[in-house]
């Protein structure tokens, strides 16, 4: 008599990072296996002021599910979350607001500007926009678009995942980072 | 009897004669200029004899071209008892944008002032706190202004090659 409930039996795992393996062992890379970690689990920081914002709500809702790329469980705590998601209009006087969300987040966190205006202020080429959020925070992946569809923004955040599992867990202490944080005013 | 736009010009004449003047009905709703230093007597007259007890906004116009009156404050008021609007205006100089403030009659055009401040650079005398509502405080020029180019040749927070210029 066969179940009356069907497993799903088509669940992709993430395949294992490069080794050896023999009988009863297992070796990589520590940096492989954390990036594998952190790049299949990014909690997601939304920072929606404007259009860009409906699409990212479209990107997490279920027609294009971000939950598949897991990371499906919003934060709406900087300190809880390492993926901020700046979606929309950024204007001067919200610069200083954006800035202190980016510091309250601990590291490692990452940074994707989502449409023209996150990434260059867009059309809004006047005295009160910001003419780009990596004037005020550093950005790690911009998403094109006015404003982007769901598919570019999952395209976004898997260059995204590609940056965090190549990335050595040395980086965050180099020289070339800390010159980075200083050349934004952040100690 | 209600009033109309015939009996508030009239009853305005009436008590200030012909220091009001420039009076016009676009799209229906009584327009006139006051001198600058008379903004407090007509509003308080309006208040207490006419019922205009309603300021549903207040606003600035930058005209470059009049010399000596360049800056304009726009005053819309509302009696809600006749249901009749007018819009009351008055003119100072862009050198010295001295204005008297209306809050002690209106509490609504405590923010609404400091919009106006903030835009075109009015000196609210008697404003209680005159400071920047929208824009950044380090802001150091009114941006509603007309005396900036329609787009800055000077600016560096562009990178004109990404923009095609």
């Amino acid at each position: 008599m066969s179940r009356p409930v069907q497993y799903n039996t088509k669940v992709k795992l993430v395949e294992a990072p490069e080794g050896y393996s023999g009988e009863g062992f297992y070796s990589t890379s520590f940096d492989k296996v954390v990036g594998m970690a952190r790049a299949n689990s990014l909690w997601p920081l939304p920072f929606a002021t404007s259009c860009c914002g409906i699409e990212f709500m479209a990107t997490m809702g279920s027609n294009y599910d971000l939950g598949r790329f897991g990371a499906e469980r919003m934060g709406f705590t900087p300190r809880q979350c390492d993926m901020l998601l700046v979606a929309g209009t950024i204007s001067k006087k919200m610069g200083p607001v954006l800035r202190q969300v980016y510091l309250q987040m601990a590291e490692p966190r990452w940074v994707i500007a989502i449409g023209a205006c996150a990434s260059s202020g867009g059309i809004f080429d006047s005295y009160s926009v910001l003419q780009g959020i990596d004037q005020v925070i550093p950005v790690d992946v911009y998403v094109p678009g006015c404003p982007p569809r769901p598919e570019g923004i999952i395209d976004g955040i898997l260059k995204l995942q590609d940056l965090v599992k190549g990335e050595s867990l040395r980086r965050r202490q180099s020289d070339q980072y800390k010159g980075l944080m200083e050349s934004y005013g952040i100690d | 009897m209600a009033l109309t736009n015939e009996t508030i010009q009239e009853k305005l004449t009436e008590k200030f004669g012909e220091q009001l003047t420039e009076w016009e009905v676009p799209y229906g709703m009584l327009t006139f200029r006051a001198p600058a230093e008379m903004n407090l007597k007509v509003l308080q007259h309006l208040y207490d004899a006419m019922g205009f007890q309603f300021m549903t906004d207040l606003t600035g116009v930058h005209f470059p071209d009049r010399k000596g009156e360049e800056l304009s404050v726009v005053y819309h008021l509302h009696n809600l008892v006749d249901n009749i609007r007018l819009r009351m205006k008055i003119y100072v100089p862009v050198e010295k944008p001295d204005v008297y403030t209306a809050t002690k009659l209106f509490s609504t055009a405590n923010w609404m002032e400091r919009e106006t401040y903030d835009f075109f650079g009015f000196n609210f005398v008697g404003h209680p706190n005159l400071i920047r509502i929208l824009n950044v405080d380090e802001m150091d020029y009114f941006p509603m202004r007309k005396e900036y180019q329609m787009e800055d040749p000077t600016r560096v927070d562009k990178d004109d090659e990404m923009f095609g210029r």
